[in-house]
Parts: C-alpha cells; structure tokens; sequence
C-alpha cells in the first residue's frame, strides 16, 4: 500500500518536474510546478511530516504560486526564441545533471547507512511531524532561527517593493 | 582611588577635547571650542594634581603604580600591555606639561582668535598634549614610543599649521623626518631591550638590567646610544639640532608649547627615565653630557648672532636643553628635572612676550626693526624682562637656582667633570648676553613706525600678510589668520597666561634654595633612590659658592650687553667686522644645515637618482613589466571564461561540483 | 518502503531543476527550477528527520520554504523591474560581467 502510494507520488512529482521544465509557456511551467508539489506534499504525508505537507500545499502551492501566476500573466507568455546563443549547455548541461543525480544515487545506495535497510527504521514518537510537535520545536529549540526568518522575510518583502516600485524620477521608464 | 586612576583620566580629557574639537567643527561656535580645548587641559591639570596628591599619600619606597587598561599583544611570551606607570617623575611631568599648557591654552584663546583654522589649531593642541602625557605616563618601552611617534606627528601638524605657507610646510617635513630618524633610534633600542632582557615594561626592565649587563658592557652602551639618538632628535640637539630653528615657522604659542617647554625636553625625560640603564653604561652617560655641552656653546653662539625674535628664543631653547643635557649625563637627575620644570616657565614666557610683539609688529621677526616696545606695550615688555632675568640666571631668579645646581653638581663630581663647570659658565655668560640683546634692542628707543602707530591708535598695525622667512606676499584665503592679529597684550587671555607665566618665572626657583629646601629633589627623590649618585649632594656652603659665581657671571653678561647695545649702539658693527669670519659661521648657525646636507641628503639624493636612472627603468620596470605581460596573457586566456553569461557559470560551477563529488566517490572505493 | 527511495527521488528532482537552471533562459523559469531543487533539497531533509525519528529536520524544511518565499519575492521583484524597464527577459541578454 505505501509502495504504491509512494510510485504514484514519485511519479506525479517527477512528471510535473519535468514539465516545468520542458514547457516553452512560462505560465504553463509554474502550473506544472504546482501539480508537482501537491504531489510531493503526498510524499511528505508517507514521511510523517503533516504539517510540511499541509504548509506545502497551503503556503507553497497556494500563496507561492499566485504570485509566480501573478508575475507571470504581468510579464506575459514569453516564449523562447528558438535561437539559442549557448547551443552546447542543451547537451551538456542536462548530461552534467544527470552526473551528477548517478554520482548522489551511488552515494546513497552505497553507503550502508544503518536503517537504510528499511525495515529497520526507527519507529518515530507519537505525535511525530504534527503542528504540535513541529511548533514546539521551533519556539523553543530553535526561537532565534525562527525570528531570524521572520526578519529575513520582512527584509525580502521590503527590498520586492524597492525594486518593483514605481519610481517617480524615472516615470517615463516606469 | 589610585594614582593610575588618575593617570587615565589626565590621558582621557585632552584625548577627549581633540576629538570633540575635530569632530564638531563645523557647528560648534569658535569660542566652544577654545573653551573645550582649554577646559580639556585644566581638567587634566587637575587630575595630574589628583594622582600627584594620592601618590604622595604611599610611603616612599611603594610610591610607584603600574596599571594596565587591557593587553595590547601576548605573542610567545612577547606581551605588551596599554598601561601606564605613575611615580614622582611621571608626576612631575604631567604637573609640568599639563600646567604649562594649561597657560599656553589660555593664552592660544586669544591670541589665535582671527585665525581661520581656531577648531582646527585646538584639536591638534590638544591632540599634542595628549601625545605628550602618553609619553610621560606610558609604563614600557612600546607604548613610549608610540607617544614619542604622536607628539612628533602633532609637532608636524603645528609646524605646518599655516599649510598654505611653503616655508612652514617644508619646516614640518624636515622637523618630522628628522623626529622619524629618532624614532627608529628608540624603535631600535627597544627591540634590543626586548631581545637582551625578554621584557619592555619599565619595572621589570630596570630590574633585571643589572643582573644581565656588566657596566659598559656593549650591549647596554649599544641600547643607551640608540635611545640617545631618539632623545637627541626629539631635543634638538646636535647633530639633530637643525629642525628646531625652522620650527618656528609654526604659531607662536605652539613654538612656546611644543618647541621650548614640553615636546623638546621629551628626550631629557627619557633620559632621565632610563637612568637605571645609563647608570650601567657610564660611557653613553659622559656623551649625553658632552653633547648637552657642545650644544649649549654653539646654539649660544648661533643666539646671538641671528637677528629673528623667534629663532633666538629657539637656539637658546637648543642651549638650555644642552644644560638639562648634561644635568642627566653627569647624574644630577632631579637638578636636570628642576632646569627642565624652570625653563619651561621663563622660555613658554619669553615666547608668549615674543607672540605679543611679533603681532604688534604685523607678523615681521627682525629685531633689528622693532624699536621702542617698553612705551608702547609696558605689560609685555615687563614680560620679557622678567623672562630674559631668569632665562639669563639674574639673582633670585628662577633660571638662577635650577641652572647652577646643575653646575654645582658637575663641579661636587669633580675631576674632567669641571670642564662642564667652565662650559657651562661661558654657556651662561653668552645666555645673558643674547638675552638682553633682544630686551636692549626692542624696549627702548625711538618708537618704529609700528609701535608708533600703537601708541597713537591703541591698535595694532594691519600689514600685507607676508612670510617673515622669505618676505613674499601670501595667500590669505584658507589656513591663515584672516585680518593681522588685533589683539597685541590687550586681550586678557594673552595677560593672564603671560602674567601667571611671569609669577612663576620670577619665583619657580624658591622651591630649591640650598640649604634652606628641596621641594623638587625630595619629591622624585622615590625615583632616583636607586641611583648611587642621586643620594650623593654638594654641600650647602659650595653650592652657594657656586650661585654667587653665576650670579657675577648674569650680572657681567647682562652690563655686557647693556655697554653693546645701550651705551655704545655702533660696537656690535665693529666688532661684526673685526671678527667677521666668525660672525659669519654664527649667523650662518656653523652651517649646520649645510654640514647635514653634504653628508646626509647629497648621498642620499645621489642614491635616489641613481635608483631614478638605473635601478628603477632596468631592473623595476623590467620584473613588473615581465610580471604584467605574463598576468596579462594568462588574464587573455581565461578571458573568454567570462561571457557574461549567468548559465555559463552555473554550468562551470556544476562541472566543478560534479568533479569534486567523483573525486570523493574514487577515493571511498 | 525503504529510504533510499526517497533519497533516490530526492536527487533526481534536484538535478532535474538543475538542468531546467542551464537550459533554460526565462528569469521566471529558472526561479521555477530553483524552486524544484528546493523541493528535492527538502525532501532529503524530511527523509532523514524519519530516519532518525527526529523533528528537526522538519523545522529546517520550514526554514528552507522560509528562504524560498524571500528569494521568490525578490527574484519576482527583479523580473518585474526588469519588464518595467523593457529589459529583454532573457538571462543570457545581461552580460554586463563579460570579461
């Protein structure tokens, strides 16, 4: 049962990657990536982190994703000029990738990492990967992190309208 | 709370005032900041009365404090904290420096008010005494120089305080390179010290010095001679003595700060500092001695025959060091000390009376123009009498008292000592002699046409601002007084300061009459106590033989001058002529300038324009060119790397990543 | 189910997004790519938070989708000055590094 829940998850996911991926359309590349995190959210459900899944699908494919479709309906569907000014990274650098996931796949499956086994997997507390859990965690263990990011993204936040914003001086180009 | 708490502050407040001056030019009003400066100073003063106080309340064999505000550098048993040693010498010189400049502050409030530059005069002035008091109250060797470093960079400043004026910006290189050349003296000494003895913090120096050195042993003479080229250069003596003279250049009340009472007599303090080790190498201490005397006969000479107020002022500041010279190679250690604390008084007034009539004269120096001063400018011109008095060793005088101590204890060590008895005798009788040169020449006669303009008007003439060194017409736009001083003796900053100046210059001497007291030798007598020749004194009755000799001596200088000036005013030209090769060594300063050009810049510059023609267009350019070229190509190569393109980077960075991540997967095999 | 599924899986999304990185030019897309090997990042994480039965893994997949969502707003930001300026939005057109 989880064998196939997994392959249908991985499939999914791995199908919307490649689509984001393929598709020359910009707006049909971030529905693409949104198909790929519901699923990758059902993969995170298989590893015990409900409340990663739920932000993922809440957070990440709702609110994320909105203002990629935003920018992306903004700027238009710009499609790629076929003309490619750097023809040999179409070649080499989906090779180099490839590699790259062969040398990481040999090093996983290669490294007798105890429990990788499988079967032999700790079994987790109860309680495991609920918002419980997850909130204690992050306001107690890890508070400064957690108010450190919350710093980060008001920063962002104000440098989006520093650089989107309207310039009064340069109205002509705005 | 201890002397060293105190000291920190006497460090803190003028430290604080330059920065607060510097910083805040331009909003705070001209007046703060003279206030802050000035204030800055008197609370320094305070302080140093503070820890002088506390440090006498010690019994007399602990009356040393050492402390230190945090470590500096700790590198394999190399350690060099940022402290501060407070004991009755340091504290003599912060009274002394502190106070004098206390007065010097008072007086620059006024006399500098036209100027353009007022923030930026304070800051370095008290950015100086600043340097000055890290100095004195430095506790090794490091921090010591990094004060001698300091004040020599302060001189530089004030000296070319006037930067639009060429003299005075050539007068500060050739006062700070000649500083620099000391400073390495000491840079040397001390890594000598640290490398005989494993240690630079005074304490330890002086006490470990006797068990490794034998007397005259080397290596001890070798550090003594190098400290002594330090001490000589920061003093003006021969053969450093050529930059005191151009220095001048400066403002006034910094010639009567820095280049007579406190910065000059920076090397007499070292010595008298480092007297533990001079004492171990009695051949460094007779030189000390002989240079002190070889220069107070020739800045003598140079004195009285130069006719520029200033440069007067400034030989016979050279020659009164020669004595403070001698006083520390012969051993009088608190007698030097007590010359150094007297002349600061009678030179920063003389300078300070000087300041005054130079003003009034609209900036001309020559005294063979200014005529007529005792009518026009009474309170000054008392001034100066009283200074050239003590300066001159008059009877009851301060200068009379500190000046033959230091002869009587040349004379008590008796044997080829004497001859710094006979030296400095002709010394003190060629000091009356140029002194009152200048009191007979300016005070009396016929008012010159701008001390006439003073009577009538009560103001003081407004000349062309010219350059008194090379008479040229000059730039008054930036960094110069902006009208000609209007203030001569009126303002009453420049009376206070003259007339507490003058008090002390009068009665600075009572502190030390023999047999009667010895302020000044009992209280550094906790420093000295470990010298053998401190505990050693002339008797009563011979040390008032030999103030009775100066006293004739003063007295026969002072009627020589009065006969040569006064009653027959046409002696000076004849004798000019009589002995005119003479006279021409003299004024020509026995062409120690030229002397330190023939043997120093000559082969210095043949150097240079060898290094010019030769070394610098084959063998410079040959291996940077060579280097360019290769760099060049090599850059060529890996140019086309850089396309510009953001993919083409990622692209680069994954091969790198890719590579490395092989690299690890081969080796786990 | 084994756990180097997942690692498998983990890795095959990272290189996916990083080739979509090098072949393809759109701004928007490639932020879209970086967002894939994010995830594939993330879910690395999260396998071996369940290996090791321990939550912190968990908060640092928070952490990670904390970083993404600033990246995203300033990327996005930059995208949109760029059109505002009628800048090409061609990442290969801004080669002013060019040695």
């Amino acid at each position: 049962m989880v064998e196939v829940a997994f392959f249908a998850g991985a499939i999914g996911a791995i199908g919307g990657a490649i689509a984001v991926v393929a598709l020359r359309n910009p707006f049909y590349s971030v529905l693409a990536l949104v198909v790929h995190l519901v699923f990758l959210a059902g993969i995170f459900l298989l590893l015990r982190a409900q409340f990663i899944a739920a932000a993922q699908i809440v957070v990440y494919a709702g609110a994320v994703m909105v203002i990629y479709v935003f920018v992306a309906a903004y700027v238009g569907g710009i499609e790629e000029p076929l003309f490619d000014s750097a023809p040999q990274l179409r070649v080499f650098g989906p090779v180099l990738a490839a590699a790259l996931f062969i040398e990481i796949s040999i090093a996983v499956l290669g490294s007798a990492l105890i429990g990788l086994g499988g079967e032999g997997v700790a079994d987790v507390p109860a309680g495991f990967g609920t918002p419980e859990a997850v909130g204690r965690l992050m306001l107690e263990d890890f508070l400064i992190a957690f108010e450190a990011a919350s710093m980060l993204l008001l920063v962002a936040a104000v440098a989006a309208i520093v650089l989107a914003g309207r310039k009064k001086e340069t109205g002509g180009a705005g | 709370m201890n002397a060293a708490f105190w000291g920190w502050l006497v460090l803190l407040f003028p430290l604080l005032g330059s920065v607060v001056i510097g910083l805040t030019f331009r909003v705070l009003p001209a007046r703060a900041a003279g206030m802050i400066g000035v204030g800055a100073i008197v609370a320094a003063f305070a302080c140093g009365i503070a820890a002088t106080i506390s440090l006498q309340g010690e019994p007399a064999e602990s009356r040393h404090v050492a402390d230190s505000l945090w470590q500096y550098a700790s590198v394999g048993g190399f350690q060099i904290d940022l402290g501060i040693y407070v004991d009755p010498l340091s504290a003599f010189m912060v009274l002394v420096v502190t106070g004098v400049s206390s007065l010097i502050h008072i007086y620059s409030f006024s006399y500098m008010q036209s100027d353009q530059g007022y923030h930026r005069f304070f800051s370095y002035l008290n950015f100086f005494v600043f340097s000055m008091l890290l100095l004195v109250l430095a506790g090794n060797f490091v921090l010591l120089i990094v004060g001698w470093a300091f004040v020599g960079f302060a001189s530089y400043a004030l000296i070319s305080y006037w930067y639009r004026r060429e003299t005075a910006t050539r007068a500060g290189m050739k006062a700070f390179v000649i500083n620099v050349i000391g400073d390495i003296g000491l840079y040397i000494a001390a890594i000598l010290i640290f490398r005989d003895l494993g240690v630079i913090d005074y304490g330890a120096v002086f006490e470990k010095a006797p068990e490794v050195f034998q007397t005259n042993e080397w290596s001890i003479v070798a550090i003594c001679l190098c400290l002594l080229v330090g001490a000589f250069a920061k003093s003006a003596q021969m053969p450093f003595h050529t930059w005191l003279a151009d220095a001048m250049e400066g403002p006034t009340p910094v010639s009567a700060l820095i280049h007579a009472a406190t910065m000059v007599t920076a090397g007499v303090y070292l010595v008298a500092r480092a007297h533990p080790l001079f004492e171990l190498a009695p051949a460094a201490a007779d030189l000390t001695a002989i240079v002190g005397l070889v220069t107070l006969l020739i800045a003598g000479t140079i004195a009285i025959a130069v006719t520029d107020l200033k440069r007067i002022i400034a030989y016979s500041t050279m020659s009164q060091i020669g004595y403070m010279f001698v006083a520390v190679g012969i051993g009088a250690y608190s007698a030097g000390m007590f010359h150094l604390m007297t002349h600061a008084f009678f030179k920063a007034l003389l300078f300070m009376a000087a300041g005054s009539i130079i003003a009034a004269m609209a900036n001309n120096q020559n005294i063979d123009r200014m005529k007529g001063f005792g009518k026009a400018m009474p309170f000054t011109a008392a001034m100066l009498i009283i200074g050239a008095l003590a300066l001159s060793g008059f009877p009851g005088t301060s200068g009379w008292f500190s000046k033959d101590e230091i002869l009587d204890f040349a004379a008590f060590r008796g044997g080829w000592y004497e001859i710094f008895v006979v030296g400095g005798f002709i010394g003190a009788f060629l000091t009356a002699i140029y002194s009152f040169r200048i009191v007979f020449r300016i005070l009396p006669g016929p008012p010159c046409e701008e001390t006439a303009h003073l009577i009538e008007t009560g103001h003081v003439v407004h000349g062309e601002p010219v350059n008194p060194a090379t008479g040229g017409r000059e730039d008054t736009e930036v960094g110069f007084p902006g009208e000609e001083h209007h203030i001569a003796e009126q303002a009453p900053g420049m009376k206070i300061g003259m007339a507490v100046l003058g008090f002390l210059a009068l009665v600075g001497g009572l502190l030390q009459i023999p047999g009667v007291d010895d302020v000044v030798t009992s209280f550094l007598e906790p420093t000295f106590e470990d010298s053998p020749l401190a505990a050693t004194h002339p008797s009563v009755s011979s040390a008032w033989l030999g103030l009775a000799e100066g006293a004739v001596i003063s007295i026969a200088g002072i009627a020589l001058a009065w006969w040569l000036y006064v009653k027959r005013p046409t002696a000076p030209a004849t004798i000019r002529r009589r002995f005119r090769l003479l006279y021409t060594l003299f004024v020509n300063k026995w062409y120690g300038d030229q002397i330190v050009d023939f043997l120093v810049v000559r082969p210095v510059k043949g150097v240079g324009s060898f290094a010019d023609r030769i070394f610098e267009p084959f063998l410079i350019n040959g291996l940077t060119g060579g280097t360019i070229a290769t760099v060049r190509s090599a850059g060529g190569a890996v140019r086309e790397l850089q396309s510009g393109m953001l993919r083409g980077y990622a692209f680069l960075m994954l091969s790198g990543i890719v590579a490395v991540a092989l690299y690890f997967l081969i080796r786990s095999i | 189910m084994a756990i180097e599924w997942y690692l498998v899986l983990s890795a095959l999304l990272f290189s996916i997004g990083l080739a979509g990185v090098l072949i393809r030019r759109n701004p928007v897309v490639i932020l879209l790519c970086l967002e894939l090997m994010l995830s594939g990042g993330g879910l690395a994480l999260l396998s071996f938070s369940r290996l090791h039965g321990d939550g912190d893994g968990q908060v640092f997949v928070l952490m990670v989708l904390v970083v993404a969502a600033a990246e995203v707003v300033v990327g996005l930001g930059l995208v949109v000055a760029m059109f505002r300026r009628r800048i090409p939005l061609d990442v290969d057109e801004m080669k002013e590094l060019q040695g």
